[in-house]
Formats: structure tokens, C-alpha cells, sequence
């Protein structure tokens, strides 16, 4: 199990990696030709980035269009945040504060982040409109943070692991060195799906994290009239004439 | 007026936001005539389908995913959420579940996936992958001729997602095929040939023109010209060809005038730039959409103007404001004291608020005012210097001109508007039913203010709202003469004779 896992992390945190750089440098390659934002937009680039916080942080057109998926939306996604930070003491010799910080909202965080999911996955089934719209892959993507939220919930507060080995596994792994993992079903079905997660993440929907400060409509500044925003190949339009 | 051949909307109560129930395959049948090979040649595109469109179809969509950001990253992060399922207008109106944007852009992400993602080759049932076949085409073309292009779902996006981008492109590659839409097709070869939209000959405009002038004279007493082709003129004027001879739309023309004359400003109108319009947006073509600007900056430089301003109409504001300087620009040859191009209203609100002209609100008595704010004016331009003065500053000059003005419900207004139904290249007549559905929105907020509020007219300010509302007004029990142009209430309040 130990060799098994020591090869499937590291292969998926490579495909992980790879696989997000290589969107993200296809997206940042890519130009925009025209000036698209949706208005009222910022007018500099100070206001970019506040909208863009805004929307990363708090949902903001979200909010606007939708409030109750807003909301299982925030409880799961903050939830998460809170969790991933939490999960750093694993790979970190000693903890750092903000780790420290988070420490007594574990559980609260991982209960909101299952419940969120669970919202989500509900309102998939029960609202007719996004029934329609919904595929295998929407709910199959569901599944699986929610398996993998289920299990870590019942690592944290029923089948204890010993998270003392885990956090030597990740630690040793990560100066290339071999230390055993717990002989754990459920620490193995949660790694397992982790994996899995993070070789789907670039090649699926979670693409939305990164690719929001890509989004054009949400990124530009307002100002077409005072700079001339011109993409290269465009520019070779105007060389022709 | 006749009985319609299709249901006309109920209205409901814009504060409780009625959503259909789905109708699927509803608007399955709507679509727009095809181009014929004679509208398609003269813009450079193949006159019909012809063996091996698939290929040729995937090829574009690469090219285009290459070009252009916004459709590569818009492909990839739809989480299918579900926000904009109850935004778009055409949805509301028709009830099928092919008008929701995610849908709708779903049927162009499903051929992406196939052609362009790992998952979609390998496993095309998980993703919803299609591959390009005459079926998807057919309901491409029927339902990306069902998008106006107004951007009210990139609002509530969470991550910005335009359908108006994904409909753009889709057209693009239909074009490209040549299964191209004959009413924006024919459009853009007249401008090309002729100058306008409409087809006006020079003479033609000519001498409606010098018509107008004798009306004014006749009505007011006042000398007001309506100037063509005049070298040395201040400013050139370039607005819709609608203008020029539709109601409302020519009272707005003839407001215009009026402000110019009463400023002392000279001003030309131009028989080579005579359309502000550029269906070459629609049609998703950039090369399109530069060579119907360029004719805009050929004409300011042979007439040796210092400023250009745009008329009144929305699609047209939204390319002259974002993409003018891009397409034609740079315009280093124009006064650098004023924005180029600036829009009518910025023009006479500046004027309103230095007192430059003087405007009396009893030529407007009896009306109570509300305004439609056009979609792409809204959600794709700006007026003034300040986010959102594209609702402030036509606001401040209807007020300045008539006794009461009131909004419509908040959520129907402003950056969250709907379109009037006919933008985007669909104001056509066999689009009919589609027109009315998609307007249905904007009646339910109008007939609430008319019948709480004792609303007697709506003021637009694209040429595209007024010809569709004066065409759908009647569907809903409204006079079709409730729509005006907001510079037609300027010209009713305006004090002449200043000057002289």
C-alpha cells in the first residue's frame, strides 16, 4: 500500500501540476482582441483586481444572480478553504500558524463543506431547470469531493487514523524517502479518490478556479477610448492595409 | 390587430420573477432564412454547404479557439451551475430549455469536448460530447439565432461566462461553411455597396434630408440644417440609417439637429459613413466588423472633422465605445480634447449641464416618462467618465426634458436590463414569435409601471429597440407610438432661436 500510494501521488501531483500549468499558460497565450468587459466595469487596473477578489472571494455575481445556491455554494467552497489549510500540517514539519489558527474549525469545516456539497448535489435533482443542464460528469465531479469530504469527516471523528504515520508518509515523500502509511481502508479510499481529483482537476469544470482571472468580461478595464488595445494578430490586420 | 399565430406571454408581476415551466423543443422550428449564395459571396464566405463542412467546421473552431480567450476559457469553466438558467429573455418568453445560456452555449461546449478535450475523445458519453453533424447544425442555427447577444446572463456568471461570445463564433463558423443567415448577410453587402444598412443612395439621403429641413422650418419657424457631406464640419455625426426615414427614430434625427443648432456646433452627417450599425458583430467577423469602421475613418479624415459622435442605437454604441479604437483607431488625428467617438447624449447632457442649450419641459406636457436601457449600451459601453453613466446620463437628459420620469422594476433596469427582443441581428420578420416571447420581460415590467405608475411612454436609444417595440408594442395592447427616441424629447423641450 505504501509503494502504491508513494507512486500514485506522485504521479498525480505530476499530472496535477502539468496538467493546470499547461491550461493556465494556454489561457494566458491566448489574446484577447477586444474589449469585453461587462459593464459598469473598473476603470484601472486597482479596480480589476478588487472585482476580481470580489468575485473570487465572495461569489459576487453569484450573489447577484442567485442566492440560495450562493449560499451552499460559500458554505462549501469556505469549507473547503478551511480544510485544505488544515490539511497542510501533513506535509509540513511543524505547523504553521495559520494551520494553527484553523485548527478548532476542522470539524465545522468539514461538516460545511459535506453539507454544501450535499445542497448542491440536491438542488441538481430537485430544480428543473438545472436537472436539464446537469450530466454524468456534474454529478459523477459531486461524488467525488463528497466521498472524499464523507471519508475524512469519518477519519476525523469515528475510524481515528494514525495521522502521525500519515503525516511521516507525506513528509518522507516528499524528500523522495519511503515511510510507511497506515494499513487504513478508509485512509486508502480517501487517498485514492484524492488522487483521482487531482488527476481530473485539469481536464474538468474545476478549471473555473484559475481560469475566472482569465475571464476576460471580469479581467479588463474599462478605458477603450483612452488605450488602443490591440491583439498581435489583429495588429497583422492593420499592417495589410 | 390580427390574432397572432402563437401565444402572446401572460404578463405576471416583475417582483416575483416568473419562470416557465420547461417546454422542450418549443422554438425547435425558429430559425432564420439562410443566406443565399449572393448574400454570402460579396463578404468572401462559401454560398452553400458543400462536402466536408464537418471538417472545415472543427478547423474554424480551432482557429477561432485560438484567436480568441474568452471562447477557450468560457469552454472550459462552466461549472453548469445553473444561474443564468432564468436570465435570459428569450427563455423567459418561450419556456425552451435550449434558451437558457448554459444550454444554449452547451450545444457548441459538446462539440468542443469532442474535438478539443482529452475526456471528450476518450469518453464522450461523461461529458456530453457530440460529434459535428447536420443535427447539431440544425440546432445551432436555430438556436444561436435565438441569442440577441445582450450579455444579461455574463452578469450573473460567476465567472463572466458571455453566450453573446459563444453565439458570435458559432455564426462565424456557420459563415465560414456556408450556411450563413440571409437577413445580417444582405445587411453588411449593402453596406458595402451602398453605405447603410437600408440601402440609401446617396440622392435618396439627400433628399430626405433637405425634407426634414423643411419640416422643421415649417414647425418651428428655425432655419435647423441637416448637413451632408460638409468638409471642415466639427464633428461628423454617424448614426443608424433608421434614422433617416423609421418613426420614432427620425424625431430623434431631427432632436439631434436641433442640439447642434442650438449649441452652434457645425456638423456633417456623411453619405459614405451614413450606418453607425455594425452587423459585423453579430455575425461574430472581425474582419467584418473592421472594414464596416473603416469606412467611419475614411470619412472623418476626407471631410477633415475634429470629433465623431454616434446616434442613438445600442449595438452600435457598444462597437463604436469598446472596439472603434481597436478596429479604426488610432484617431490621432481628431482633437484629443474630446473621447473618441463620443455618443449623443454625452454630447447633450454636457451641453444641458453648462447651460449651453435650454430646454423647456411643457413641450413634452401630458407625458410621463420611463426607459428602456438598451442591452449592449448597459452591459458592453459606457457614457461619460464614471462606471454606469450609461444609465445616469440618459436618465438626466430625459429629465431635463420632460415633467415625470420613473424607473421600471430594479431588477429589469440598468446593468441587469433585458433586451427588447429583436437585438443581435434577429429583427427580422420570420424571427416573429421569437421577437414577441423575448420581449415579454420588458412588457411585464412596462405594463407594471404603466398601470401603477401612469407610465404614457418609454423612451430607447437604439435604433433596434424602436423598430422592434414599435413592432411588438401592439401584441401586448400598447400603442406602438409609446416608444420614443430620447433625443425626440429633447426636440420637443428644445428653446430655438438663441443662437440667432
Amino acid at each position: 500500500m505504501t509503494i502504491f500510494f508513494a507512486i500514485l501521488f506522485s504521479v498525480s501531483t505530476l499530472v496535477f501540476v502539468a496538467g493546470l500549468a499547461m491550461k493556465i499558460a494556454q489561457y494566458a497565450r491566448t489574446p484577447a482582441p477586444l474589449k469585453i468587459p461587462t459593464t459598469p466595469a473598473p476603470l484601472t487596473k486597482g479596480g480589476v483586481a478588487l472585482r476580481l477578489g470580489r468575485e473570487a472571494l465572495l461569489f459576487e455575481s453569484l450573489f447577484r444572480g442567485d442566492k440560495l445556491l450562493w449560499l451552499f455554494a460559500f458554505v462549501f467552497h469556505l469549507g473547503l478553504a478551511v480544510v485544505l489549510v488544515r490539511h497542510a500540517r501533513y506535509f509540513q514539519g511543524e505547523a504553521g500558524p495559520l494551520v494553527a489558527l484553523v485548527q478548532p474549525l476542522a470539524q465545522p469545516a468539514g461538516l460545511a463543506m459535506v453539507a454544501g456539497l450535499t445542497l448542491l448535489l440536491a438542488r441538481r435533482f430537485v430544480i428543473e431547470r438545472v436537472r436539464y443542464v446537469t450530466g454524468p460528469s456534474d454529478i459523477l465531479m459531486l461524488a467525488l469531493l463528497l466521498a472524499i469530504g464523507v471519508t475524512g469527516m469519518l477519519m476525523k471523528c469515528v475510524i481515528h487514523t494514525d495521522i502521525v504515520m500519515v503525516k511521516a508518509f507525506f513528509t518522507g515523500l516528499m524528500g523522495f524517502e519511503l515511510r510507511p502509511l497506515p494499513a487504513d481502508p478508509l485512509l486508502g479510499l480517501h487517498l485514492l479518490l484524492v488522487c483521482l481529483l487531482m488527476i481530473v482537476f485539469p481536464f474538468s469544470k474545476l478549471l473555473h478556479a484559475p481560469g475566472l482571472f482569465f475571464s476576460p468580461t471580469r479581467n479588463q478595464t474599462d478605458n477603450p477610448r483612452e488605450v488602443r488595445h490591440l491583439a498581435p494578430w489583429a495588429a497583422k490586420l492593420d499592417e495589410g492595409q | 390587430m390580427a390574432a397572432a399565430p402563437f401565444d402572446i406571454p401572460a404578463l405576471g408581476d416583475p417582483a416575483e420573477h416568473p419562470v416557465p415551466a420547461l417546454k422542450p423543443g418549443a422554438m425547435a422550428a425558429s430559425k432564420p432564412y439562410v443566406a443565399a449564395e449572393a448574400h454570402q459571396q460579396p463578404l468572401g464566405f462559401p454560398g452553400e454547404l458543400a462536402e466536408g463542412w464537418e471538417k472545415r467546421a472543427i478547423d474554424h473552431m480551432g482557429g477561432l479557439l485560438s484567436k480568441y480567450r474568452s471562447l477557450q476559457v468560457f469552454m472550459d469553466i462552466c461549472v453548469k451551475c445553473g444561474a443564468c438558467t432564468d436570465k435570459c429573455h428569450y427563455f423567459l418568453g418561450t419556456g425552451d430549455p435550449k434558451n437558457m445560456p448554459v444550454a444554449r452555449a452547451d450545444l457548441f461546449r459538446s462539440v468542443y469536448r469532442r474535438y478539443f478535450t482529452p475526456v471528450g475523445k476518450i469518453a464522450p458519453g461523461l461529458v456530453g460530447a457530440r460529434d459535428m453533424t447536420r443535427e447539431v447544425l440544425d440546432e445551432w442555427y436555430s438556436y444561436f439565432h435565438q441569442c440577441s447577444q445582450c450579455r444579461r446572463c455574463s452578469v450573473f456568471c460567476p465567472y463572466g461566462i458571455d453566450t453573446a461570445e459563444i453565439s458570435m463564433a458559432a455564426r462565424d463558423i456557420m459563415d465560414s461553411i456556408g450556411q450563413g443567415q440571409k437577413y445580417c448577410n444582405e445587411i453588411i453587402g449593402k453596406v458595402h455597396r451602398i453605405g447603410n444598412n437600408l440601402g440609401l443612395p446617396a440622392p435618396a439621403l439627400l433628399d430626405t434630408l433637405e425634407g426634414l429641413e423643411e419640416d422643421i422650418l415649417d414647425e418651428t419657424g428655425v432655419p435647423v440644417k441637416l448637413p451632408v457631406d460638409v468638409a471642415g464640419a466639427e464633428v461628423l455625426l454617424v448614426t443608424p440609417s433608421a434614422d433617416f426615414f423609421a418613426e420614432p427614430h427620425v424625431l430623434g434625427l431631427i432632436g439631434y439637429a436641433k442640439v447642434f443648432h442650438a449649441a452652434g456646433v457645425s456638423w456633417t452627417l456623411s453619405t459614405k459613413a451614413s450606418e453607425a450599425g455594425n452587423f459585423g458583430m453579430f455575425i461574430g467577423n472581425y474582419e467584418q466588423m473592421k472594414k464596416i469602421s473603416m469606412r467611419i475613418r475614411e470619412a472623418a479624415r476626407e471631410l477633415g472633422v475634429k470629433r465623431i459622435i454616434f446616434g442613438e442605437c445600442g449595438h452600435a454604441w457598444r462597437v463604436a465605445y469598446s472596439f472603434l479604437n481597436t478596429l479604426a483607431g488610432p484617431w490621432d488625428f481628431l482633437d484629443s480634447r474630446y473621447p473618441v467617438p463620443q455618443h449623443i447624449l454625452e454630447f447633450t447632457s454636457d451641453l444641458i449641464r453648462r447651460k449651453g442649450i435650454r430646454l423647456d419641459k411643457s413641450g413634452n406636457d401630458g407625458m410621463v416618462l420611463t426607459v428602456h436601457d438598451s442591452c449592449n449600451v448597459a452591459r458592453g459601453a459606457r457614457m461619460g467618465t464614471e462606471p454606469g453613466g450609461q444609465f445616469t446620463i440618459p436618465r438626466a437628459v430625459i429629465a431635463a426634458s420632460v415633467p415625470k420620469l420613473v424607473d421600471m422594476h430594479p431588477d429589469t433596469i440598468c446593468d441587469k436590463t433585458f433586451c427588447c427582443g429583436g437585438g443581435g441581428g434577429l429583427l427580422t420578420d420570420e424571427l416573429i414569435e421569437l421577437r414577441v416571447k423575448g420581449a415579454s420581460p420588458r412588457m411585464e415590467a412596462l405594463k407594471d409601471v404603466v398601470d401603477k405608475q401612469g407610465v404614457t411612454h418609454m423612451a430607447a436609444m437604439c435604433a433596434i429597440c424602436k423598430a422592434q417595440f414599435t413592432k411588438i408594442l401592439p401584441y401586448y395592447d400598447f400603442d406602438r407610438e409609446m416608444v420614443v427616441s430620447v433625443h425626440q424629447l429633447v426636440s420637443n423641450a428644445i428653446v430655438l432661436g438663441d443662437n440667432d
